[in-house]
């Protein structure tokens, strides 16, 4: 039996479980809020929507790459393009268009079609420094982390700031080698 | 019949993180499992080093006159692999199949600790049901 190739994120997307969308926003929300209660400083809950995304990237790769069937990417190009075409897709169920990229090909932005995560908000002027959806851009981080890819992840256009779209850079910092720190006798 | 012997699974660093045995034979007990993880752990590695063609992951399958081990290394570097009897088939695909119940049930319990050792009883329930009814390719996938 050959083994089956990659599956599409819409496939993927169509057979795993989901839960209802606006629970999902709403408690994403309430998250958010007693983040803000909890930590008082806007610059704070951004750190800490960060590292509750990184902690979720770091487990959610595996599921991915268990769903998804993809296999080794060839080059960041190709990472950026999995995550947009078949990543976005599966977990959120939005289309995301990589864009942008930089001449050797280690920098490019994500541009998202929609983000479930923002249906309902407004921020209060209150919270401008805000980046509601920081939680993306650590999830991403994490998982490529665990691929072994150092990236940056930073969010270049928010709608919720005022932007016309949402749109995410990822830099790729460093690629880690994925063999044993065993140095043979130099 | 138990087609397969023992599964055991290895974190990226090479500490055995779970281990079951199905077999009737003798049990091993858990020094010699660990024993037997951190040696395949070097072995696997070794063989991607040793290997003559580029781009090798490391042995995959190692059959022995007795028995059959089928190995599947996930690219966050996770190791699974089953010890099973002389040409038992479909053992990459149940190796799939256990590598997403692990990223189901283990990896998605908040209570886990990463690359510690498993002990999660929706993972231990799940799991001997996949092999026990040992016929992956019926499971609807």
């Amino acid at each position: 039996m050959a083994p089956p190739g990659p599956r599409s994120g819409d496939a993927i997307f169509a057979s795993v479980e989901r839960v209802n969308a606006e629970l999902f926003t709403l408690t994403y929300g309430a998250t958010v809020r007693q983040l803000l209660t909890d930590l008082e400083e806007v610059e704070e809950v951004n750190k800490q929507l960060d590292q509750m995304g990184y902690n979720i990237g770091i487990r959610l790769i595996d599921e991915f790459l268990a769903k998804s069937n993809v296999s080794r990417c060839i080059d960041f190009k190709e990472t950026a393009d999995v995550i947009a075409k078949v990543g976005f897709k599966m977990f959120l169920g939005i289309n995301a268009t990589v864009t942008n990229w930089d001449a050797d090909g280690t920098c490019c932005n994500i541009i998202l079609e929609d983000n479930p995560l923002a249906d309902f908000v407004e921020l209060p002027d209150t919270c401008q420094g805000l980046y509601y959806c920081n939680i993306l851009s650590g999830v991403i981080r994490g998982a490529l982390e665990m691929v072994s890819m150092k990236t940056e992840v930073t969010w270049l256009r928010d709608v919720l700031r005022g932007d016309d779209a949402y749109e995410l850079q990822v830099k790729l910092l460093k690629q880690v080698p994925e063999e044993y720190p065993y140095k043979d006798d130099e | 019949m138990a087609a397969i012997c023992s599964l055991y699974i290895i974190n990226k660093s090479g500490g055995l993180i779970y281990y079951k045995d199905y077999g009737s034979g003798g049990r091993m007990d858990t020094n010699d499992s660990l024993r037997v993880a951190s040696l395949w752990h070097s072995m696997h590695a070794i063989s991607q080093q040793l290997s003559p063609t580029t781009g090798c992951y490391g042995i995959e399958l190692l059959e022995a006159d007795t028995f059959d081990l089928h190995c599947f290394q996930s690219l966050t570097g996770t190791k699974f692999f089953v010890v099973c009897e002389p040409g038992t088939q479909q053992m990459e695909s149940l190796l799939k199949v256990i590598y997403e119940l692990y990223t189901d049930y283990v990896l998605k319990n908040p209570f886990y600790e990463m690359e510690m050792p498993i002990r999660c009883e929706l993972f231990d329930i799940n799991l001997s049901q996949v092999v026990q009814k040992d016929r992956v390719v019926l499971l609807g996938r």
